[in-house]
């Protein structure tokens, strides 16, 4: 093969490895596949298989007398899934992802519209890592910090106390439903919790939207006679849209499949992933628990699908 | 409107701003705080007592020393995997376009966008039914998995700004593929490759939710703090823990910052 093309420098090293090399160049594709295939097939046959074993594990049903599994095709997973249990347990985490994506959006909003639009220089970087440490230090450290905080003898109650507003956290704990005991054991802790963990997801993407608005757009709408308030919802909002919109995926996501948070601040009802991880579990019940994973999958499908059709993925 | 450059910022929108930053960063000072308190049956706040032992407390502890080794040996390994799988993927979806160019971009993010819950689940399934034990290396194999990504996205980015021809230069100036790998394309993506390691290292440190799944009876640092979470021993200990855990992932998060600030993002998503 070496001598066809081979000049004179070539003729300076020859052994083999020459010959490799000469070889790849020769056949970028011979290249291109060597590079692509390792980590092609560690993620084809290690996570993709699993997932699709997962998957066809949903198509088995678990024998009731027994307590294995039967490996046959049926679909009466899937009607179990629809009874009335597990629906609710479908819709809490639902309404929970909805309600953390929303407070989410409106808590990041401010900070990435005043990074992107204010913040300069050293504020600037000052502004993006205090966004990236919390996003990247220890989930579990962060979930326990709310424990600290929400604890009946903790610094929420503390500090009610001080400023004499007891009543009031006793009235938002005497709430129906989101109420509970303690902020540690009801919903609006949970929802808490999910919202701190979560939020620097919403924050950078929709930071990196904003930065991308030119500012000529915005002198052009204020030449064109428009007050700030016009100009904010007709021009910037619209195009920080998909950088929110992006943000969600992840939001909504996490928040569909954590198991951790709820189980640690939270009442005793079910959310989707401790669902599936006591059924796996204890429960022993592997197709009815892949079913369940079969759920978000469906549900963040659809997501992905309107969030792309919205540029969403441009943002990202 | 005012032009907004050389402004201020309303005030409204500034304090909503700091407002955000401390909801962000107060939970995590309450957690040094803790750590010094003498109470250790409860959270109490304000703290009784404010003590050093605990510091001590941790240091004697073996089962904390295990599970930190555990955690730092898994981690070396998958991200070395993972620096490994992510440059060559890298390499090949830069270089060309070929069939299912997009797709594959798609499943190297999708163990990182699909909830953690499910690719443990799913590999924990896959396990049992090819009868692998659960070991040291099923948790490896897991991590590897999702840490891909991070060095995936680092390498890619800086792979499109290496421009082409310096390759082209090299090989033309007689360099081999291997010579020309070692001298010109390794100095360009090094720091690209670095950051991107530290921040995989950093994720696999920290990682939980796929770990309860391929874990056996091994407890990394973070499956140990699961523990002590749903059943406290001495709490102001996981204080400790979790003051050097926030120490041990920030520093490589602040290094990766640094070494790829010019004008990239430090890539990664989600966890």
């Amino acid at each position: 093969m070496t001598d066809t093309a081979a000049g004179t420098v070539h003729d300076r090293h020859g052994g083999l490895l020459r010959r490799i090399s000469d070889t790849l160049f020769r056949h970028p594709h011979l290249l291109l596949t060597l590079l692509i295939a390792p980590p092609l097939l560690w993620l084809g046959i290690v996570y993709l298989g699993s997932l699709l074993a997962l998957l066809a594990q949903s198509f088995f049903s678990i024998d009731e007398f027994s307590g294995m599994v039967k490996r046959e095709f049926t679909l009466s997973t899937y009607a179990e899934l629809l009874n009335l249990a597990n629906v609710d347990v479908i819709l809490r985490s639902l309404v929970m992802a909805v309600a953390v994506t929303l407070a989410a959006a409106l808590i990041a909003f401010p900070i990435a519209y005043y990074a992107a639009r204010y913040a300069r220089g050293r504020w600037k970087a000052f502004f993006y890592l205090a966004v990236m440490l919390p996003l990247w230090s220890s989930y579990l450290v962060r979930v326990y910090a709310w424990k600290l905080i929400l604890a009946k003898e903790g610094i929420i109650t503390w500090l009610a106390d001080k400023l004499y507003i007891t009543w009031a956290l006793d009235a938002i704990l005497a709430l129906p439903v989101i109420g509970g005991p303690s902020l540690s054991i009801s919903y609006i802790g949970t929802f808490l919790v999910f919202l701190y963990v979560w939020l620097p997801y919403m924050i950078l993407p929709t930071q990196a939207a904003l930065e991308r608005v030119p500012a000529n757009l915005l002198e052009a709408s204020a030449d064109l006679g428009a007050v700030p308030r016009q100009t904010f919802w007709t021009v910037i909002f619209p195009l920080a849209l998909p950088g929110l919109i992006a943000g969600s995926i992840f939001t909504f996501s996490l928040t569909l499949g954590d198991y951790i948070i709820p189980q640690i601040v939270g009442t005793s009802t079910y959310f989707l992933g401790q669902a599936v991880y006591t059924l796996q579990g204890t429960a022993g019940n592997i197709p009815l628990a892949a079913a369940f994973t079969v759920v978000p999958i469906v549900i963040m499908g659809i997501y992905l699908s309107i969030a792309k059709r919205m540029g969403a993925f441009d943002a990202l | 409107m005012r032009s907004e450059r050389g402004h201020r910022a309303p005030r409204a929108l500034s304090l909503a701003a700091i407002a955000g930053l401390l909801f962000l960063h107060v939970p995590l000072l309450l957690i040094f705080l803790y750590a010094f308190t003498t109470e250790e049956k409860s959270y109490q706040f304000p703290p009784p007592g404010l003590t050093l032992k605990w510091f001590g407390a941790a240091w004697e502890r073996q089962d904390i020393w295990n599970a930190l080794w555990l955690s730092v040996k898994v981690a070396s390994i998958a991200t070395a995997i993972a620096l490994v799988l992510g440059t060559c993927a890298a390499a090949a979806v830069s270089r060309a376009r070929f069939f299912g160019h997009d797709y594959i971009s798609l499943l190297f993010i999708l163990p990182i966008a699909l909830p953690g819950i499910i690719t443990g689940i799913a590999l924990r399934s896959a396990f049992n039914i090819m009868d692998f034990d659960f070991s040291f290396w099923t948790i490896v194999l897991g991590h590897a998995t999702f840490c891909i990504v991070v060095v995936y996205n680092n390498a890619l980015a800086r792979f499109r700004r290496t421009a082409g021809s310096l390759i082209e230069a090299s090989m033309d100036l007689g360099a081999d593929g291997f010579q020309t790998f070692r001298y010109v394309v390794l100095p360009n993506i090094g720091s690209a490759l670095l950051a991107g390691g530290m921040l995989a290292f950093a994720l696999s440190f920290d990682e939980v939710i796929v770990t309860t799944f391929t874990a056996g009876q091994q407890s990394t640092l973070p499956i140990w703090m699961l523990t002590e979470l749903i059943r406290p021993r001495q709490r102001p200990v996981t204080n400790v823990v979790a003051i050097f855990v926030i120490a041990v992932t920030f520093i490589p998060i602040l290094f990766a910052y640094y070494l790829t600030r010019d004008g990239e993002h430090v890539a990664g998503g989600g966890k």
